[in-house]
């Protein structure tokens, strides 16, 4: 009898990593697949020329294969968006943890958590129709469908991640650093600018990368109002291209393994290094950094 | 109700001549496969034992595809060229043309713009990124270029009918849709797009070319520059199942299915 108990047990713990593993599995399968298909296309233009080639003309007769438009726009979108979400996101998390009362606490969590179960084509809808008119009649631009049209619809996607992942990381600073401070004679401000933030920073830190990996990634969004021009931007009031809004729209209608849908890939495969990049960044911090328990005594 | 009889009545005929089920190919143009998609949606759904895979690759790997062999109807935007039709016939391909539809495009402006006329020259212009502001044509403001993905089968059109093997320069707008150029232009007094013709309505201002309006007469006789000729190719004389697809494109039902792409149907 205690054999069998244990049999299950065993079986049942196999089950479960099973499960565990399915998700590496899933991962390790969509990255070869990934660099399977993009890979062929080094064939026809080099790396260098790839990355850092300024003409983006898939289709033309002879084609441009040139991604650093699409680089230029992600990475302006993201910084652009971070700007706007950062300080959003941390000081709604400082006044979550540290300043408001339980009942402004249990009013304004779920409502940011509300924010980030937008679907993102909502968002972007309400910037192609609300906010781009806005933006261009505001600043008598030739179009609002631009940098920080996308930018800004990208910052409400990334606020909710960056503040309720930093709201944690503040919220399990230890009391008794918080009460060492104020014990000294400082005041609340000095106590979170000083004591709390900077026990926190690795939680933040993560925070503000996974915000930041959210917008490279997100696509429907730029899609619809980032303006789809393929080209380097060199004000915010310019219309871009980012890496995934040009997949996205080009995907379906590129001839299946050729040149165009191999490049496609291949900018999947550019993507797929930006947020890996972050991750490990975001991983980095968080162990350096780490806040190994309170020292009491 | 007379329809419905005849309709099963064919589906029966088909079902009875063929035991067993009929897959025919169908490849090439990206232009044409908006339409073939509508087209073999609404025939597959009347013709349940009849399958038909569609696949874009473009006018010449359609066209090759008929010559390989490897596909059943190849649709092409473009007439074939004599090379491809003498390596045809070296295979013993007889290719045989048949026109389905007419594409015609218009290029649209905000409707409280002032320019009401452009040519062809004009529109290259403005879509190279040497046009600038509508000053130049007798309106006010910057212009704001809004093309479609290079992928489309509309920018293709567009390319060789208006860009003439230039290119649209990168600061263009582009959009995934004939629909969302309509939504942009709409919205935006600045703008200038090009659009099918079925998606011409009140919210855009369409402009004449060259002086010639853009419509379903002068699109069918030729006046029209910005309109082609869409064709589909057979080996032969279309036979059996094949033979079907092509009457219920060409028939009345076909062609609306063509009006209903944003595509102009052929008269009769």
């Amino acid at each position: 009898m205690a054999l069998a108990r244990k049999t299950k047990d065993k079986l049942i713990q196999n089950f479960f990593f099973m499960m565990a593993l399915s998700s590496i599995v899933a991962l390790g399968l969509i990255m070869v697949y990934l660099f399977m298909e993009g890979v062929p296309i080094f064939q026809k233009v080099s790396p260098f020329n790839f990355l850092f080639g300024s003409y983006w003309y898939p289709t033309s007769d002879p084609p441009d294969f040139g991604i650093l438009p699409l680089i230029a726009a992600s990475v302006a979108v993201t910084v652009v968006s971070s700007a706007i979400a950062i300080p959003l996101g941390v000081m709604t998390a400082i006044y979550l943890a540290e300043i408001a009362g339980t009942r402004a606490r249990n009013f304004f969590k779920p409502v940011v958590e509300l924010l980030a179960a937008l679907p993102s084509v909502v968002i972007g809808f309400f910037g192609m129709v609300v906010v781009a008119p806005f933006l261009q009649e505001t600043f008598d631009l030739p179009t609002g469908l631009n940098l920080l049209n996308a930018s800004i619809m990208l910052a409400f996607m990334s606020v909710p991640t960056i503040c309720s992942v930093s709201e944690d990381a503040i919220y399990s600073v230890p009391r008794e650093l918080k009460e060492a401070s104020l014990a000294l004679g400082a005041t609340h401000w000095e106590t979170i600018a000083r004591v709390v933030l900077p026990a926190s920073l690795s939680g933040i830190s993560t925070a503000v990368i996974l915000g930041m990996s959210r917008a490279i990634g997100e696509t429907m969004v730029v899609l619809m109002v980032a303006g789809g021009a393929a080209m380097i931007p060199t004000s915010i009031f310019d219309p871009v291209r980012p890496m995934p809004s040009s997949i996205a729209a080009e995907m379906a209608e590129a001839p299946f393994r050729g040149d165009h849908y191999h490049a496609l890939f291949a900018i999947g495969v550019v993507l797929f290094v930006f947020t890996l990049v972050f991750n490990i960044v975001a991983a980095y911090i968080a162990d350096k950094h780490k806040q190994v328990g309170a020292a009491t005594l | 109700m007379k329809k419905i009889i005849a309709l099963f009545a064919l589906a029966m005929l088909v079902a009875g001549s063929a035991f067993a089920e009929t897959s025919i190919n169908v490849n090439g143009s990206t232009t044409v496969l908006p339409i073939m998609q509508k087209m073999v949606e609404a025939y597959m759904k009347a013709n349940p034992d009849v399958k038909i895979s569609v696949s874009g690759g473009g006018s010449g790997n359609g066209i090759k595809s008929l010559i390989d062999g490897t596909t059943d109807i190849a649709m092409a935007s473009r007439a074939m060229k004599d090379k491809e039709v003498e390596l045809a016939k070296s295979k013993g391909v007889e290719p045989n043309q048949i026109t389905v539809a007419i594409d015609a495009i218009i290029p649209v402006v905000h409707p409280s713009n002032k320019v009401s006329a452009i040519t062809l020259d004009q529109l290259k212009k403005i879509f190279m990124g040497e046009v600038k502001d509508w000053k130049e044509l007798g309106g006010e403001g910057p212009v704001v270029v809004i093309s479609r993905d290079t992928s489309s089968g509309t920018y293709e059109t567009w390319e060789e009918l208006v860009m003439k093997k230039e290119r649209v320069f990168p600061g263009a707008m582009l959009q995934a849709s004939n629909g969302a150029v309509v939504q942009a232009v709409s919205k935006n007094k600045n703008a200038i797009g090009y659009i099918g013709y079925g998606y011409l309505d009140a919210s855009t201002k369409g402009l004449p070319v060259d002086g010639i309006e853009g419509n379903a007469e002068t699109a069918a006789s030729g006046k029209y520059p910005i309109a082609r000729d869409l064709y589909i190719y057979t080996n032969g004389a279309p036979k059996d199942a094949v033979k079907n697809l092509v009457d219920f494109i060409l028939s009345a039902e076909g062609q609306k299915i063509v009006k209903e792409a944003g595509f102009v149907p052929l008269t009769k």
